[in-house]
């Protein structure tokens, strides 16, 4: 019997789940050597007994737990919970699970204003009362996978890189360890860095970067920032170009946008980015939204509501 | 009530759902609900940030269709801002569209539907899945894998990141597409069209005729349809009016801009997810299987049915052969899985059509974009339905108001009806199995991507 392997998404959109599958012809090879025991994209194994008459939520024992997503509402929380009692080990996978992910912008906001923008939008036939009945309530924010539960990997990326995804597998079956980035997306960026100097203002990218040609190499471009362009590579985890490298968004010729989150695990990517801009002499005012540097990592406390709305829900 | 039943999570879908059925003391049906669990609230959160960051944004919406979010978004912040994009830079987003369509529909039927046709919707569930699929029939799966990752790595190897997309930009696209970029992937998608007109064969020929007293009888129910066509009236994905059909083949045509004018949205307390209806009947809204009031349904079966004809002539003749066994309106919820198909060879031609214009390798893919204070619609069919993404902006370009209709909801009530149409069809007496509960959930399988 190979590795059983059960795989769980929360506050998701299923997009690690498609990162999986575009492993290609090297998911046949996991598939021969794992056993997926339980994924709900995949496989029809249900948490109330196949009949749907058992009481408690239950799932398969195994070895390799995968969660993408965050922790959002109490249903979440409940799957979470049996993952963990469930699995030997567990994987975030993607930057919700291991930061929130874009879903924890939310945390700008208490869950009373969401439900109500949510139920009153110009469309919408306003409701007497928000819905309860079947429904897992929603739990005050959206927070990280270990703000719940213990997790033993961690694998940010939005999705994380089919490479990294395998990789992982591989290491897990072959019982080695896992080499997972340290560096930031600067440090595998190709783009020329011409070092301080005149930039004193960051812009929005409503036009391209300056280059040569269509076809120009990436390193003989001028770097996205030095362009004056807000690029969060300096503050983001490297990897999302998986075993090729390159970050995926520069060779796009687009400002990286920060989605695999912190270089270090515990990293704010809103104050390392408004350092990093302010010791090079640029002026942070000219950002013009500042919490949206934390789009991607807004759990762990990092996005709050504003006080008075906190006091008033 | 003397029994509940849940199935929980509805699985072999995208997203997060349960299904509860209720039956009597005698142990018939006596009512069922398709529960929607989750609410992550971008309507709001989207408040305040600049509009051109938006479709990096809201494309985390959906990991299996963020191109259509992607290119909404990109079209209602256009128009928020006053540009148009550069013809290039238009056929590009429209290229990348076509093809992601192309990859959803072999990923939904042979990854997702497949298994309860190939493998049987009585069998094991430990194998009725796309691991057992793989162990039955090896050379298909294979090819299905190859073919489906071949199309995906056009997407991912062009575009740099396909979920989720950062390529489409506010005036157009980010970069130009080289010469022999331009032929690669037309050589690719040919391959991918011989595919397409291979699968819609085999299950013309191996699948549909096993199943035909399920198609005539699953979760069917009768309703309206919406979908999107362009200006001769045939079915177009990318751009065009919105038609809204009723159920007697009646309809009217309207500019994306108008959509509150015509669609409203229904709340009950049991779901999150709101159940868009047609306000513009006038007869309000209910979930009655016998009698559904304002209710309409999107996605690939809708398309082919608003539409007059296809624009491509394989997929056209594939729709008259349709046509002539199912009629139009085709009401059969089973039968998506069929209009899947005719459109995975609309976005293979339509793909192929597009990488001939000459324009598709202009190196002019971007206008000039400045903020502006303005309102936007943008609309794109995604492959579960007509994706409607509507701002406003401030003078900084700033979102001060977001109202997103996600393909998916349209079907919400429909899928409700279906589910139970398929439980008080299908239970009596108590009698309760594995493969009942699982061909009641196939009845929610059918309007996914």
């Amino acid at each position: 019997m190979g590795v059983r392997v059960a795989s769980e998404w929360l506050n998701s959109c299923s997009g690690c789940e498609i990162s999986i599958i575009d492993m290609g012809e090297r998911l046949l090879d996991v598939l021969q050597v794992a056993d997926i025991v339980h994924i709900p994209a995949l496989v029809d194994s249900k948490y109330f007994g196949q009949l749907g008459d058992q009481k408690h939520l239950c799932l398969p024992e195994a070895d390799v737990g995968l969660i993408s997503g965050g922790v959002r509402n109490e249903e979440h929380l409940e799957v979470a919970h049996e993952m963990r009692k469930k699995c030997k080990i567990i994987i975030a996978l993607g930057t919700c699970a291991t930061h929130g992910g874009i879903p924890s912008l939310a945390n700008s906001y208490t869950p009373g204003q969401i439900l109500e923008r949510a139920f009153g939008t110009e469309t919408t036939d306003k409701p007497e009362a928000y819905p309860s009945e079947g429904v897992p309530p929603m739990l005050e924010a959206c927070y990280a996978l270990d703000e719940k539960i213990k997790v033993d990997i961690y694998l940010p990326g939005c999705p994380p890189h089919p490479d990294q995804v395998f990789n992982a597998l591989v290491a897990l079956v072959q019982g080695k360890p896992l080499s997972v980035p340290t560096k930031s997306v600067c440090d595998t960026c190709p783009t020329v860095r011409k070092g301080k100097g005149e930039l004193k203002q960051v812009r929005r990218f409503l036009q391209a970067p300056q280059y040569q040609a269509p076809d120009e190499p990436l390193n003989q471009m001028r770097c996205l920032l030095e362009q004056g362009l807000l690029c969060m590579g300096p503050v983001t985890r490297a990897g999302c170009g998986g075993d090729g490298v390159t970050p995926r968004c520069i060779s796009a010729r687009v400002p990286c946008r920060g989605c695999s989150g912190p270089v270090r695990h515990e990293g704010n990517q809103l104050l390392d980015m408004l350092n990093a801009l302010a010791s090079n002499g640029i002026d942070i005012k000219s950002i013009p939204n500042r919490p949206l540097l934390l789009r991607f990592s807004g759990a762990h406390s990092l996005l709050k509501p504003a006080i008075h709305e906190r006091r008033s829900s | 009530m003397s029994q509940a039943i849940t199935i929980q999570p509805i699985t072999r879908i995208e997203g997060h759902a349960s299904i509860k059925i209720w039956l009597d003391d005698a142990g018939n049906y006596q009512d069922a609900r398709v529960n929607y669990m989750s609410l992550r609230g971008f309507e709001k959160f989207v408040e305040g940030k600049p509009a051109e960051e938006l479709p990096d944004i809201v494309c985390r919406i959906c990991g299996i269709c963020p191109w259509m979010h992607h290119l909404a978004s990109n079209k209602a912040v256009d128009r928020c801002f006053g540009v148009t994009p550069t013809p290039a830079g238009h056929k590009l987003r429209e290229l990348m569209q076509t093809i992601a369509h192309a990859e959803d529909k072999l990923l939904h039927f042979y990854f997702l539907a497949a298994p309860d046709f190939v493998i049987g919707p009585d069998a094991d569930y430990a194998v009725r899945n796309v691991v057992g699929i793989a162990k039955a029939n090896p050379e298909l799966a294979t090819q299905v894998v190859k073919t489906r990752y071949m199309v995906k790595m056009i997407l991912d190897k062009f575009s740099r990141k396909t979920i989720h997309p950062i390529a489409g930009v506010p005036g157009g696209f980010c970069k130009p597409m080289l010469e022999e970029e331009r032929q690669d992937i037309l050589a690719k998608m040919r391959q991918v069209l011989d595919f397409a007109l291979f699968t819609i064969d085999f299950a013309k020929k191996n699948v549909f005729p096993k199943y035909l007293d399920a198609i005539k009888t699953l979760g069917v129910i009768t309703t309206g349809f919406i979908g999107t066509v362009d200006e001769n009236g045939a079915h177009n994905l990318y751009d065009g009016k919105i038609r809204l059909m009723k159920a007697d083949g009646s309809f009217v045509d309207f500019d994306a801009q108008d959509y509150a004018d015509y669609l409203g949205e229904h709340v009950e307390p049991w779901s999150y997810g709101k159940f868009p209806y047609a306000r513009t009947w006038n007869e309000g809204f209910a979930l009655d299987v016998d009698h559904p009031k304002g209710i309409y349904r999107a996605n690939t079966l809708a398309r082919i049915n608003v539409a007059d004809r296809m624009a491509t002539p394989r997929a056209q003749a594939e729709l008259e052969e349709f046509r002539a066994l199912f009629g139009r309106p085709a009401q059969a919820t089973l039968l998506y899985h069929y209009a899947r198909l005719i459109e995975e060879v609309y976005a293979c031609e339509r793909a192929i059509e597009i990488l001939e214009d000459p324009i598709i390798t202009d190196t002019n893919v971007r206008a000039k974009v400045e903020p502006n204070a303005g309102r936007g619609v943008g609309c794109v069919e995604a492959p579960r339905g007509t994706l409607i993404h509507d701002y406003s902006t401030d003078a900084n370009g700033l979102i001060t108001r977001a109202n997103l209709i996600v393909g998916t909801t349209h079907n919400l009530g429909p899928m409700n009806l279906s589910v139970k149409q398929a439980a008080r069809a299908l239970i009596h007496d108590g009698q309760v199995t594995e493969g009942i509960l699982n061909r009641i959930e196939m009845a929610v399988r059918a309007y996914d991507p």
